[in-house]
């Protein structure tokens, strides 16, 4: 079958019985509307290509994003990491692990009254900059903190 | 299935202070069963939303990296006492889990 063809049927198929689910009350609207995981830029082995898929490319850098994590990171596998961004406008904020195999590490858009702050913990394959990239009103910026990680040993 | 999600969500000033801790494995997809020494598949929450009285305040987008038993924390203003913080999450593996709390 051409391929075009293929493809066409197949996504109306899926958008047909969408829709019918909905008017069927089985899947409520906010869940069919949640965002999209965005594949290719999770798959991304390298923060210029993580950031290209997530529209954010060559980002300015900023002094006005603060990231607090620690100087050493004792244990890579559950790294606290918490950032705030200055810039007005903020739309969302993006951690990126610089030497992961898969940089792209977390995508937070803020709306309704959110502060332009998060707080988790990351893993880290080990000693890496972190980087967060801000999206705010149509451009992008950028602040790193090198983490260092300690792997292995017993305190070695 | 999955295990509840513990919520606390504190008023200052205008601002809601929301803290949230998930039960997940978060596996990578690299590591290998100690017995089989087959590689475990990845399964970890790749999307959370949270909404406050309603609205929307967060999407997140999350990669196998965010830390087992994943750790949330943002803040809101304009909350109120008593608003209600609801957060979701839904996994690699079509998973999904919510909890509630109200601000206090």
């Amino acid at each position: 079958m051409n391929p075009l063809r293929r493809n066409l049927l197949k996504s109306t198929g899926a958008a047909t019985s969408v829709a019918v689910a909905v008017a069927a009350g089985l899947l409520k609207p906010s869940q069919v509307l949640a965002a999209e995981w965005n594949k290719s830029a999770f798959e991304s082995k390298n923060v210029a290509d993580a950031l290209k898929g997530m529209g954010a490319s060559a980002p300015a850098d900023s002094k006005d994003i603060m990231i607090k994590a620690p100087d050493i990171a004792e244990n890579g596998a559950v790294v606290p990491v918490e950032v705030t961004s200055k810039i007005p406008g903020t739309e969302s904020i993006m951690i990126l692990v610089e030497k992961n195999n898969t940089p792209m590490t977390a995508d937070f858009t803020l709306s309704n009254g959110a502060e332009s702050y998060v707080s988790t913990r990351i893993k880290m394959a080990g000693t890496s900059g972190v980087r967060v990239v801000v999206k705010a009103g149509g451009k992008s910026y950028s602040a790193v903190k090198e983490v260092k990680v300690t792997i292995g040993g017993c305190g070695g | 299935m999955a295990d509840p999600m513990k919520i606390r969500a504190t008023l200052a000033g205008d601002t809601a202070d929301i803290k949230c801790l998930m039960n997940h494995a978060m596996e990578t997809g690299q590591r290998k069963d100690a017995k089989t020494g087959q590689l475990i598949p990845a399964h970890f929450i790749n999307r959370v939303t949270a909404t406050v009285g309603g609205k929307t305040v967060l999407e997140a987008q999350w990669s196998v990296a965010i830390a087992k038993n994943p750790f949330l924390g943002f803040k809101v203003k304009g909350a109120k006492a008593g608003d209600k913080v609801v957060i979701s999450w839904e996994d690699n593996k079509g998973d999904k889990n919510t909890a509630e709390a109200a601000i206090s």
